[in-house]
């Protein structure tokens, strides 16, 4: 009865998925009770999501790829028309307006936007699968531009730069001619030299962006202001050494020194504490997690199913290289999340519901075999 | 052709699998430069990180910058910093917080009071911030300290910045005050990104200039990064960035008029607001009583406080430009220039006046009984003739005196640079239908425009509004901002920058119109109601006596001495000078004063004589004992000319 009732739920998740990200919330519960001051009641906040998320994922995974395939176009215009709204009665907050009050709470449309953009991409080139010429491609930047202009209009270049990668991935997996790759490589390269030189940078991006960069580059620039997340961040895990101070023993951490210690600069905590012998084990299970979606990837038995896995994969690469290199140092501070590591439900939500695609896509191809 | 397919199928999914080798290829490189930049901090690096990490907390230290001196427009100190001593704690570095600071007070002399300061702090602070237990210590508590502060560690003496007002409590509402920062403020610097700046600043302006320029009067904090010994003392600076000061202010204010009206005051309540026309610098700004602003500085004492804030006079109230009353006769000039400009039938004609008008079934009385007889546009301003007013806002009708006081900035606040400036209120129908809930209170009726006419019913505005409202008729209908500010000077370039005056607008008055109007109010200065006060001026002015009814006690408590003296008319005066081409124009207001000439006339005639030949008054006290038992005696004898008897 109960093996029974085991075999219907597991039945369309994938065993090695599934185990991974389990490993990834012990690491993150473990971590969360010491950024958070051992706060229980914020562990168990998050273990409750946990819960709500992978159901999330389940449901999802139960869907065929061809119902998904329906959903993309309304999603993709849901999103663009949330989008536009917007742009016309968004909430404004801290000189940015990327919400909507729908009454009860707050929506950010960037993040449907997330699922929706690659969802619609692969969708648009399945669909052409046969005829596929560069005009094609032509379209899918158009695809990619309208969320992508929308959402830097809030402002929110991060946002809408990890959008674009997103749509890029799926052009990127549907053959993309790599001369343009190359050339559009040297453009990033032209664009990184200018905003990394403010007098060049003002022209181009809004004055606080700039300032991002430019204390990036030179933390000691403005130590007490915007700088001031870098340089403990950095201060953090470079006093981690070898093997890290030990479990709840940051000092950093425990005396207040690293701001949004449980959300975006979560990585400065378990840096501190688990030091570099950990930080290669987080590495390990993100790699495993991200080869694992490229072999769905690379099995999936048709061109949606392909495009849409590799693109996941690829964005949570993404996410855990910007949110790493930012705590690091090495990019500019943006708000993008330790993905199934910081607090926060959304964005676990989000990439579990992913997470749910892949592994619909993956039963579609063994029912194929079976 | 159907191989040519599976073979077409096949050839794609060898190129998609070239695609995930290089998709797989770059998440390795890339996972192997943060490898690498993890290598870099945590085992080359690791060294120098954990040193900043063990000495974290004190390698940092603001320099709070020097505070901007505020002057006057001669150069007379209103606002400055002293240097003094104070003993400060870092709780996290003590180990008994109670048995260290009874060690201490046998060094220094603690208070209870300080003790209970010191504890507040505590409770609004975190642990490893310092905080001060004694300020203003003696050069011998210095020195007797420094003996023994081998014995107190976490205890230090540090030299810091306090804010002084010299003057006291002169022009307190104008110049405002510091006070400690607090979580609003500090909610608010956040909110606008200059939270940053404000480490270690313990103060922020709360009130009045000190609030309004306090952009330019903080400064920008500069840091320290210190090495530390164990016991937490310095041992050297690694690298100083100085602190930029802040700006001074120079004011458009002359404290020596602005203390001469003080002292007419003397205890009456009420205020008194003087503008240069030409740039809408303000030369004056009473509001009577004020308060110490230096009892704020440190954080005030809760007695003092319950003093200030319970005081029936309200010395905490800005009159200037929170103060709202009816404006009474000094509505009079505005409504006129009005009617000419919408060519109002009756500014054509010469009405009868028996002292009342009828309308609507009602009876209007005029101030003067039994009335003038005939009354011309020109005499009305004059003798301020209630029934010819009355019938003037009957023809112009309520929307047309709404939208015409609406472009004299009546109903909204002048836009001068002081924080918590009041709109005042502008009747008509639409603010009545937003003012009012039920359907029956938001009708407007007819015969609530006549006593508009007369500045009385909803009518309210501020002493600002209608000084405001005199300069930009006095420079003939051009409106300039008011502003109290000059000019602001950057100490350490010595780049002064001027506030330039700026025209805000100018109104689309007839050149004739306006002399029209202001020949009515000279007229006013020689035969009509302020022809008393103003004999042998030197000058030709023009001005407007005015009475505000006071209908209730609101919030006042009962006080069976006061409430006499606190039911009785205020008394307004607005004028400016010389008529021709005015330099000068202002709006007083004494509450409680009785009619316009019998208290606060009195006053404009002082300013005015003062700013255009340079006459102090002769004895302020004993012209302020005269002033009083005039504003007691029931008929101000002084004040009654021979021509007219002066009613408002």
């Amino acid at each position: 009865m109960i093996k029974h009732l085991w075999d219907r739920i597991k039945r369309p998740i994938d065993p090695w998925l599934l185990l991974f990200i389990i490993f990834l919330f012990i690491v993150s519960s473990v971590l969360l009770y010491s950024a958070s001051n051992r706060d229980l009641d914020k562990v168990m906040d998050k273990v409750t999501f946990m819960g709500i998320s992978l159901f999330g994922m389940w449901c999802i995974a139960n869907i065929q790829p061809r119902v998904l395939m329906h959903l993309a176009l309304p999603a993709y215009i849901v999103g663009v028309i949330l989008l536009l709204a917007v742009e016309f009665f968004g909430v404004t907050s801290h000189g940015a307006t990327r919400w909507l009050n729908i009454g009860i709470t707050r929506i950010q449309p960037s993040e449907l936007m997330r699922l929706a953009l690659p969802l619609m991409l692969a969708w648009y080139f399945h669909h052409f699968e046969s005829t596929l010429n560069w005009r094609h491609f032509v379209g899918g930047a158009l695809i990619i531009a309208a969320p992508f202009i929308l959402i830097l209009k809030q402002p929110d270049l991060g946002t809408s730069l990890l959008i674009a990668s997103s749509g890029f991935y799926v052009l990127f997996f549907a053959g993309l001619s790599w001369r343009f790759i190359g050339l559009m490589s040297g453009c990033i390269a032209v664009f990184a030299y200018i905003v990394t030189h403010w007098d060049m940078c003002i022209n181009v991006l809004h004055e606080y962006q700039c300032r991002r960069i430019a204390t990036m580059l030179n933390p000691m620039e403005d130590p007490l202001g915007a700088g001031y997340h870098i340089i403990q961040g950095t201060i953090a895990i470079g006093s981690g050494g070898w093997f890290g101070k030990g479990w709840l023993a940051g000092t950093q951490t425990h005396l207040d020194f690293i701001p949004e210690r449980t959300t975006d600069f979560i990585f400065a905590v378990y840096g501190e504490e688990f030091g570099l012998v950990g930080n290669c084990i987080l590495l390990i299970l993100y790699l495993l997690v991200i080869f694992r979606a490229l072999m769905i990837s690379n099995s999936a038995n048709t061109l949606f199913g392909r495009l849409l896995a590799g693109a996941i994969a690829m964005n949570f690469f993404t996410y855990a290289l910007v949110n790493m290199g930012m705590v690091t140092g090495m990019l500019p501070v943006v708000g993008v999340p330790l993905p199934l590591i910081s607090y926060g439900g959304t964005s676990m939500v989000s990439i579990l519901a992913t997470f749910g695609l892949l592994m619909s896509i993956q039963r579609d191809r063994s029912l194929m075999k079976g | 052709m159907n191989r040519r397919v599976v073979m077409n199928q096949h050839g794609e999914r060898n190129a998609f699998q070239v695609r995930l080798a290089a998709a797989a290829f770059f998440i390795l490189a890339m996972f192997g430069v943060l490898v690498a930049r993890f290598v870099w901090l945590q085992v080359m690096q690791h060294d120098r990180y954990l040193t900043l990490a063990e000495q974290n907390r004190i390698s940092l230290v603001p320099i709070p910058p020097s505070r901007g001196i505020i002057r006057d427009r001669n150069g007379v100190v209103l606002a400055h910093n002293f240097s003094a001593y104070t003993l400060e704690i870092t709780p996290s570095k003590v180990g008994d917080l109670e048995e260290t600071i009874t060690r201490l007070k046998g060094i220094v002399d603690i208070t209870p009071k300080d003790r209970r300061r010191f504890k507040k702090l505590q409770e609004e602070t975190k642990d490893f911030e310092t905080l001060p237990i004694r300020t203003k210590l003696s050069d011998d508590e210095v020195a007797r300290f420094a003996a023994q502060s081998y014995k107190f560690p976490g205890v230090e003496i540090k030299a810091r910045l306090f804010r002084q007002y010299p003057l006291g409590e002169s022009a307190s509402h104008l110049i405002g005050y510091i006070g400690r920062i607090n979580d609003k403020d500090i909610k608010q610097l956040e909110d606008d990104g200059r939270l940053a700046n404000y480490r270690g600043t313990d103060h922020i302006g709360k009130l009045g200039l000190e609030q309004s320029y306090e952009e330019y009067l903080h400064g920008i904090t500069g840091f320290e990064q210190v090495e530390i010994d164990s016991g937490g003392r310095a041992v050297r600076t690694l690298k100083r960035t100085p602190p930029q000061s802040g700006k001074d202010l120079t004011l458009s204010v002359d404290i020596k008029l602005q203390q001469m009206v003080e002292q007419q005051f003397a205890a009456r309540r009420g205020s008194l607001v003087a503008i240069d026309p030409r740039t809408g610098g303000i030369l004056a700004l009473v509001s009577q009583p004020g308060f110490d602003p230096n009892l704020f500085v440190d954080g005030i004492d809760p007695q003092s406080w319950s003093e200030l804030n319970e005081s029936l006079d309200k010395p905490l109230l800005n009159r200037a430009i929170r103060g709202e009353y009816p404006p009474g006769s000094t509505f009079k000039p505005f409504m006129a220039i009005a009617a000419l400009e919408l060519n109002t039938p009756i500014v054509n004609q010469v009405i009868s006046d028996p002292g009342y008008f009828i309308y609507g079934g009602h009876r209007f009385n005029d101030s003067k009984k039994g009335g003038y007889g005939s009354m011309s546009f020109d005499r009305s301003i004059a003798l301020s003739s209630d029934t010819y007013f009355y019938q003037m806002a009957v023809q112009m009708g309520i929307d047309n005196i709404a939208k015409s006081m609406a472009m004299l900035d009546f109903g909204v606040p002048t836009g001068a640079d002081l924080p918590g400036e009041r709109p005042g209120i502008l009747p008509s129908p639409e603010w009545k239908k937003k003012r009012f809930k039920k359907p029956a209170q938001q009708k407007w009726y007819s015969g609530e425009t006549v006593s508009i006419g007369i500045g009385q019913g909803y009518n309210a505005y501020t002493p600002m509004q209608l000084a405001h409202a005199t300069a930009t008729l006095a420079n003939r209908g051009v409106m300039f901002k008011p502003h109290a500010v000059q000019s602001i000077l950057d100490v350490a370039t010595g780049k002064k920058m001027i506030v330039e005056p700026k025209p805000v607008k100018t109104m689309p008055w007839k050149p004739h119109n306006i002399e029209r109007v202001i020949r009515g109010m000279e007229g006013v200065m020689t035969v009509g109601t302020g022809a008393g006060v103003f004999r042998g001026a030197p000058y030709v002015s023009a001005g407007k006596t005015g009475t505000a009814q006071v209908f209730s006690l609101k919030g006042a408590k009962y006080n069976a001495n006061a409430i006499k003296e606190r039911l009785r008319d205020h008394s307004w005066f607005i004028a400016f000078a010389p008529s021709d081409k005015p330099t000068i124009a202002l709006a007083v207001i004494v509450e409680n004063g009785g009619f316009g000439a019998q208290a606060a006339a009195p006053i404009a005639r002082k300013v005015l004589d003062y700013y255009l030949t340079g006459k102090l008054p002769p004895d302020p006290a004993a012209l302020a004992a005269s002033a009083a038992a005039k504003a007691s005696a029931p008929q101000p004898a002084s004040t009654v000319s021979a021509e007219v008897v002066p009613r408002d």
